[in-house]
């Protein structure tokens, strides 16, 4: 087991080239999701949306250990994990404000992005639904000897549905590539995971339940998740089988845009917030001699780029109505003999 | 052509169609060693392997969602739940996921997934094995529910639903099984899913029905037609959804009358669907009243023989006697 956020137990440190790869990433996670709170600021992104500020770490490290063709299954809190696996920011940002460039062409907006040519096999909003299907295309994987992992994030309140049980159970049983990721960010919504669930650690405390190794990680250290993600992308690669990560970490927001969070003790945000992944990674980096001026051009190009995607996605015509009706049958309509 | 009953019909034509499609898998309980409770599968996970037939543990979500997972990624997985009346845990994978794949992909991945449901009652299963659960989910677009009744329209169906893009949630009448038998065609022919049939031709009225209860309209045409020369057509949807709209309304305005039975709770039925259908769009065919016939608003098929039965047929012969009636009207 992990320790949590203990330098002594960190791992060899990584080397620079993959450092930064991982800071520019959590960094572009980071202007997508302050833009998107803009917007919903501004009303122009309509209904609800769950943000991953705070959470960057887990999205960027898988991300960028995945290989192209693996697949990624993700929950509605899922824009940093779709961008994570190379889709463009501006087709998911119009997909946010219900545009016809949108990655759905508005169908889906902010719960629902899907985008198979970058192995983003769909972000879910119905908790635990997608622990299965994951486990599922891992079967697949298996046995056309693909090759590839399928990595499936969820969060910390999926691990008290039975599908979690039954997904979990199937793919140990089984021996499925496939690398289960729990953001647990300690509140199930609005209530404290720790007061519906009967232990500490709702999903590393039951790895053994299934026979696997307890993971537990400390989420917002970028370093240390790249090493977890590689590590259990690896055992499900060479044919070991599965893992279940819990990377304990902190939403800086509330649960959805309605959610002000007022529930949570104003010291313990202060505490997550010194704790920020993105600002903590700067730091370290700089302190290991990257130079100032890198990490500058870093920020400025996501900066450059998540504004040319949002003037890209504001340019966007509204969706049309006339997609209703579209691809709801393999013959790309909904008629039928009537 | 050879005569089959139901359940063999089905049997052969999945074994054939995984002989011949390394992509198709069959998983669900008791599947593998056991060959299912119907022993559809006997001997098959030595034939095709473990790999290909797997047994899974208990869990009906689990199942469908692994099998969506597998259809997803280039199999065509044909997850089997044990009874209908067990599928319900799943039901939040059919309706929300699979259904809406395409959908909510927009048209990027479909789901060709096929889900089988042994479904129906009058064998004595009693509360939790007797269920019709064709009207939950054939108010799902996205998702196709058939349910044939003769040996040759489920071979037939079966091979459709394989090679569906879309999932099919295949329904297989218990009582059908083993007492329907009839000539099946040699050969990978398929039945088209959508098309309903005319299973009895006549001129006097229309019945509309499926599953089990076909076959006591068509008995009961049989001997209105010996016993008062009354000719009834029988029409057999066979596919709960889409449904096939056209074959039901051409065949109503040529007889002018129409019946629709079922076996399910009435209330909200798929006949209810059917009737509401006919009474929109041939009310002014119609030259009698339009019934409807359904199963009683109650919980679940109960237990003991005259129970059972009155679920069924809660008077005697009351489909003959409903048919006379209207016919006569």
């Amino acid at each position: 087991m992990v320790d949590l956020g203990t330098d002594a137990t960190h791992p060899a440190r990584e080397a620079d080239d993959v450092r930064i790869a991982l800071f520019r990433l959590m960094v572009r996670l980071r202007v997508f999701e302050k833009r998107a709170y803009d917007l919903f600021l501004q009303n122009l992104v309509k209904g609800t949306s769950h943000l991953g500020l705070g959470q960057e770490a887990i999205a960027a490290a898988f991300g960028l250990a995945m290989r192209p063709d693996d697949y990624t299954f993700c929950t509605y809190r899922g824009h940093d994990h779709t961008l994570a696996r190379g889709v463009p920011m501006a087709p998911v940002m119009a997909e946010l404000l219900g545009r016809e460039g949108g990655l759905m062409a508005g169908k889906g907006g902010s719960m629902h992005l899907t985008s198979v040519e970058h192995g983003m096999m769909g972000s879910y909003a119905i908790v635990g639904a997608h622990l299965p299907i994951a486990a599922g295309a891992a079967w697949s994987a298996q046995v056309r000897g693909s090759g590839q992992v399928a990595v499936c994030f969820f969060g910390d309140g999926a691990t008290n549905i039975g599908a979690f049980h039954e997904a979990l159970n199937l793919a140990a049983i089984w021996k499925l590539p496939v690398v289960f990721v729990c953001e647990n960010n300690l509140y199930m919504e609005y209530t404290p995971i720790g007061a519906v669930t009967a232990v500490e650690h709702p999903a590393s405390d039951r790895a053994s339940a299934y026979g696997l190794e307890p993971i537990l990680v400390d989420g917002n250290d970028a370093d240390l998740m790249f090493e977890v993600a590689r590590a259990t992308i690896d055992r499900a690669r060479s044919g070991d089988g599965p893992s279940l990560v819990e990377a304990v970490t902190y939403r800086h927001g509330g649960h959805s845009r309605a959610d002000p969070a007022k529930y949570r003790p104003a010291s313990e945000e202060q505490e997550w917030l010194e704790r920020d992944p993105v600002i903590v990674y700067r730091a370290l980096l700089e302190s290991s001699g990257v130079g100032s001026g890198t990490l500058t051009a870093i920020e400025a190009e996501a900066e450059a780029e998540i504004d040319e995607a949002t003037e890209l996605a504001k340019a966007s015509p509204p969706s049309s109505v006339s997609l209703i009706e579209r691809d709801v049958w393999s013959d790309g309509g909904s008629a039928w003999r009537s | 052509m050879t005569e089959k009953n139901v359940l063999t019909a089905i049997r052969d034509a999945l074994h054939d169609e995984m002989s011949e499609d390394d992509r198709i898998v069959l998983l669900g309980e008791d599947v593998g060693a056991r060959g299912g409770v119907f022993r559809i599968s006997e001997g098959w996970v030595m034939e095709f392997g473990e790999q290909r037939v797997i047994d899974t543990p208990l869990a009906e979500s689990g199942i469908v969602g692994v099998a969506i997972g597998m259809a997803l990624h280039g199999l065509l997985p044909v997850a089997e739940i044990e009874f209908a009346d067990f599928i319900h845990p799943a039901f939040d994978q059919i309706v929300s996921e699979a259904a809406r794949m395409r959908y909510r992909s927009n048209g990027d991945f479909g789901c060709p997934l096929v889900i089988r449901a042994p479904c129906g009652g009058g064998i004595h299963g009693a509360l939790y094995h007797s269920q019709s659960i064709e009207a939950y989910y054939g108010h799902v677009p996205g998702l196709k529910v058939v349910l044939p009744s003769t040996p040759a329209d489920a071979a037939g169906l079966l091979r459709s639903a394989l090679a569906d893009p879309d999932p099919v949630l295949f329904l297989e009448h218990k009582k059908c099984y083993r007492a329907v038998k009839g000539e099946v065609p040699d050969g990978r022919y398929t039945t088209p899913i959508g098309l309903a049939d005319v299973k009895r031709q006549g001129t006097d009225l229309t019945a509309v029905s499926y599953g089990y209860s076909l076959h006591l309209c068509l008995d009961a045409a049989d001997r209105l037609h010996q016993d008062e020369g009354i000719s009834v057509e029988v029409v057999d949807v066979r596919t709960i959804a889409p449904l096939d709209k056209q074959t039901i309304l051409s065949s109503v305005r040529k007889t002018g009358k129409a019946i629709v039975v079922y076996e399910d709770n009435r209330t909200y039925g798929a006949g209810a669907e059917i009737a509401s259908t006919i009474a929109e769009e041939a009310m002014f065919d119609l030259d009698g009243p339009l019934v409807r016939i359904g199963g009683p608003d109650i919980p679940a098929m109960p237990f003991a023989a005259p129970l059972e039965h009155y679920f069924i047929e809660p008077e005697p012969d009351h489909i003959y006697r409903a048919m006379r009636d209207l016919a006569r009207f």
